[in-house]
């Protein structure tokens, strides 16, 4: 009676999601033959990491607000505003490093509740709300600073966005650690998978055929070891790498199978028909603004801590860098639709390309041209794909 | 009679995987009303969109003649230009322009490039006078009942220098005055030439009204009957239309009644926006497990308000009265607390306030449910599948998988969806608004088996319905409401079309 599903019918069925890593895969193919295999070398994707982490650490907070319908414009202010409390505690008063982490989240807090307090209870539009936010916190940030740059952090503090593990079980010139931790990271996706597939057989659900879910797994499990063998030939596991990894894996349960992650994608798909199915909308838009001032303090914490410093000018567009993220990603516009996977590979998009773009010596003024053409192209791709759909039906 | 106005000689249209519409001739009269019937689905919509150009020519075969001649239309543009103009179910007009201004959209009377105010709205006055509608043309559109709106389209079409009008569904959201003063319109229009097409569901004003009814099923035309005669009976097209005999357009049943399950008090309601405004007026009703009691009223009359403010205050300000379950006083305060004291409330505008349209069947089976399904906030997703594949084969939900989107089933489908949804709360009492409105005569039979189910089952059914037929073919009792208040509770035996009615438009003074 279980249906097994074959690979023709996975693709069209999922075109609009394995479409966007079909074009990830276009995209480092492409950029690692132009820049003569500079792309793909041990330090230079280590660098992707470490500088595009804090984008989608905001992605992640930013594609659960747009699936709930809503659009946030002031992370970037934020991100200066967290980085900037983190500093004064940690540099002018002389806090230890995780006090500063600790006053920086709690800050993150604060903002969304009060972004969620306008949004959810007195039921301003999130564009206006966090228009005024990013205003408001920016000129707070400047306050906090006393228009000036606060620098250098403790080395601690460093290690948050420029720290690697390593060296744990030696190796040489390929460390150890990192490869074991991404097998243990293989392996424990093999096994989630395998309990899935398990748990959908016995409810009679389709499937795919073995041969193609082994497939999938030693796909996914080879790119994750070969990313893991150059980070190992660099100079290890990135800290924020582990941060970036828990939170993604973290997000994707919460938005798939928790309570609350249904309610959100029932807000942003039809508002009136969840709050008539006893959803409470109030509150669920409170805690994703909560949510997304939280992520933003995190990622105020990793850019600060990469910048060695507070900048008044900290953070600045990261918004728009975040929601492109998020539309790359497959989210829609009205509300709805979206995945963190998606956001993810959406933000991994962007960075792959300026990063391929400056090794190239591309003018920054084309990056520019290049990245608001593959936002424009990306979404036109995907209303492309929904007409498609609907009128086969 | 002179030569067809129109003719649609074997037009077949194919969807990826669908053969939409199979060899379908139509040949209208001039000057005729002309009723086209069919299940959903059964391919009328798409006929109209073939003809009007929504459907370019090259995307199906076929050839169609209009007055005469061969035409092939490449947009909704080109139609307009010969005189086809079709409006839709959902009214396209802009409620913040005024009449004028939406009945000139995209035709504007102009002067060297400026719009021509004067003259526009003259010549709209004209138009509001041919169609009976005793409003302003520089009134706004928002300012309009729904049946004033469709007058407003009508005269649109007029502007256009319609000669062959295509209405679908024109009288789903109107009263039965409103209904009245469109055919008698559509009669009038009849008279000055312009011929008429009409798709509808309510087959009496068909009989009333139509010239010739031709009958769609399956993307085929079954027949043409010529009504003239009077003698083609509802009964006759119903038959056509599902091709088999009904015999009962209501499923035979019995009711049961057990305890009181639902009981409100001195219910008032007062308009969200204006507040002294009384929508519902100090309204008393019960009702009893396994007991089927339906709520009727004029459009304006507060069912719906009533309804709606007794599930979680969605409507409404200013709210008094209690709400007993099963003789407790129960407070209804959130649309949560009504579902835990077990009431559901299956809303009249599925589309809009019903579903998520762009999540699946099992998303939105479960959506209100998910606590039951959650263990400290983790949804169940495997168990989820289970219950939407059980609703799916209990309740005939016709979808390959309950992975399907909602916004792609049929008005029917869809309806058994909500259903399933409201159902798998668990209820006592389940209140349904409209639940088979703008549903085919197969699906509405459907539904009803579905509800005379959940009787059996001991539940409380409350039907609300602006068909009266429709209430006084299922309910074991019905309600009347005339302008917010309980005009009476009339049982099964005793309702009658007429009495039930007189107690709807009962007047104000009278109800002391």
């Amino acid at each position: 009676m279980t249906a097994v599903a074959g690979l023709q019918e996975l693709f069209t069925r999922n075109l609009r999601q394995s479409g966007i890593y079909i074009a990830f895969v276009a995209i480092v193919g492409l950029f690692a033959i132009l820049t003569n295999g500079m792309l793909l070398s041990p330090g230079n994707m280590t660098n992707i990491v470490l500088q595009y982490s804090y984008i989608l650490i905001l992605a992640i907070g930013m594609v659960i607000v747009i699936i709930g319908g809503h659009i946030d414009l002031s992370v970037g202010s934020v991100v200066a505003l967290t980085g900037a409390v983190s500093a004064v505690v940690v540099i002018r008063a002389g806090q230890p490093w995780w006090v500063g982490i600790l006053a920086a989240l709690a800050v993150g807090l604060l903002v969304g509740a009060w972004q969620g307090f306008w949004v959810a209870y007195v039921g301003i539009p999130a564009f206006i709300v966090t228009l005024a936010g990013m205003l408001l916190f920016r000129g707070l940030t400047l306050q906090v600073l006393n228009n000036v740059s606060l620098s250098p952090f403790p080395p601690e503090y460093q290690r948050v966005a420029g720290g690697f593990l390593n060296g744990f079980l030696g190796g040489q010139g390929i460390d150890v650690f990192t490869l074991v931790i991404a097998a243990i990271a293989v392996v424990g996706y093999a096994v989630s998978q395998l309990r899935s597939r398990r748990g959908r057989i016995k409810y009679r659900q389709t499937v795919e055929t073995m041969p193609l879910f082994v497939l999938r797994l030693v796909l996914v499990g080879a790119v994750v070891m070969a990313f893991a063998y150059q980070l190992a030939r660099s100079r290890g596991l990135p800290i924020v790498l582990i941060i970036l990894g828990v939170l993604v894996i973290a997000y994707t349960i919460v938005t798939t199978k928790t309570v609350f992650g249904r309610h959100v994608y029932a807000i942003g798909g039809n508002l009136s028909a969840a709050q008539l199915s006893g959803v409470k909308v109030k509150r669920i838009n409170f805690w994703i603004f909560v949510n997304m001032g939280f992520l933003a303090a995190v990622a105020g914490v990793v850019y600060s801590s990469r910048s060695n410093g507070a900048q008044p000018a900290a953070g600045n567009m990261f918004e728009l860098d975040a929601i492109a993220a998020c539309f790359i990603g497959g989210a829609s516009t009205t509300g709805g639709v979206g995945r963190v996977t998606g956001a993810m590979v959406g933000g991994l998009i962007m960075g792959v390309m300026s990063n391929g773009m400056q090794l190239m010596g591309v003018d920054q003024s084309v990056q520019q041209v290049i990245k608001g053409l593959v936002l424009l192209l990306a979404v036109a791709f995907d209303i492309f794909n929904k007409r498609r759909v609907g009128a086969s039906r | 009679m002179a030569s067809p106005i129109l003719e649609m000689q074997s037009i077949t249209k194919t969807f990826p995987g669908v053969k939409a519409l199979q060899d379908v001739s139509l040949s209208v009269e001039h000057g005729e009303i002309r009723a086209i019937c069919g299940e959903n689905g059964a391919g009328k919509s798409t006929l109209m969109k073939v003809l009007s150009g929504v459907y370019p020519h090259g995307t199906y075969s076929g050839t169609i003649l209009f007055e005469g001649a061969e035409v092939e239309f490449g947009s909704i543009n080109d139609s307009e230009d010969e005189g086809i103009v079709i409006i839709h179910q959902e009214l396209a007009l802009v409620p913040y322009l005024s009449i004028a201004e939406n009945i000139f959209l995209g035709n504007e009377r102009k002067h060297r490039g400026l719009v021509d105010w004067n003259r526009a709205n003259s010549e709209a006055a004209d138009l509001l006078a041919r169609v009976g509608l005793d409003e302003l043309p520089v009134t706004p559109v928002s300012q309009l009942g729904v049946g004033k709106q469709q007058l407003v389209e009508i005269a649109k079409a007029l502007s256009k220098q319609v000669k062959l009008l295509i209405l679908d569904e024109p009288t789903a959201a109107l009263n039965d005055a409103d209904s009245e003063h469109l055919l008698g319109l559509l009669r009038q229009l009849r008279q000055q030439g312009i011929t008429s097409i009409i798709i509808s569901h309510k087959l009496n004003e068909i009989a009333e009204i139509a010239d010739s009814t031709t009958i769609i099923r399956d993307g085929r035309t079954i027949e043409t009957l010529d009504m003239r005669s009077g003698e083609v009976t509802q009964e006759r097209i119903i038959r056509g239309m599902v091709g088999r005999d009904l015999d009962h357009r209501y499923p035979p049943h019995e009711s049961h009644p057990g305890n009181e399950v639902l009981r409100i008090e001195d219910w008032t309601v007062h308009h969200p926006t204006q507040p002294q405004r009384v929508v519902v007026d100090r309204a008393n009703l019960s009702v009893r497990a396994g007991e089927i009691v339906g709520i009727a009223g004029l459009m304006g009359a507060g069912r719906t308000e009533l309804a709606m403010s007794v599930f979680g205050r969605s409507y409404g300000s200013h709210i008094t009265g209690k709400v007993f379950m099963h003789g407790k006083e129960v407070s209804t305060r959130t649309v949560s607390e009504a579902i835990d004291h077990g009431i559901a409330y299956a809303t009249e505008d599925r589309k809009k306030y019903g579903l998520n349209l762009i999540e699946d069947i099992r998303t939105n089976i479960s959506a209100a449910s998910l606590r039951t399904l959650s263990r400290a906030g983790w949804v169940n997703g495997n168990e989820e599948i289970k219950v939407a594949e059980d609703y799916r084969a209990s309740m005939n939900i016709k979808a390959p998988t309950v992975m399907a989107l909602t916004g792609k089933l049929s008005g029917g489908n869809q309806q058994k969806v909500v259903l399933s949804k409201w159902i798998y709360t668990d209820p006592d009492v389940l209140i349904l608004d409209e639940p088979t409105r703008g549903i085919d005569v197969g699906a509405k039979y459907e539904i009803y088996t579905i509800i005379n189910r959940l009787a059996d089952a001991g539940k409380a059914v409350v039907v609300i319905s602006s068909e009266l037929p429709e209430l006084l073919g299922i309910c074991d009792r019905i309600y009347t409401l005339a302008a917010g208040r309980v005009t009476g509770s009339v049982s099964r035996e005793n309702a009658t079309q007429e009495n039930v009615m007189e107690l709807m438009t009962k007047e104000r003074d009278l109800v002391r």
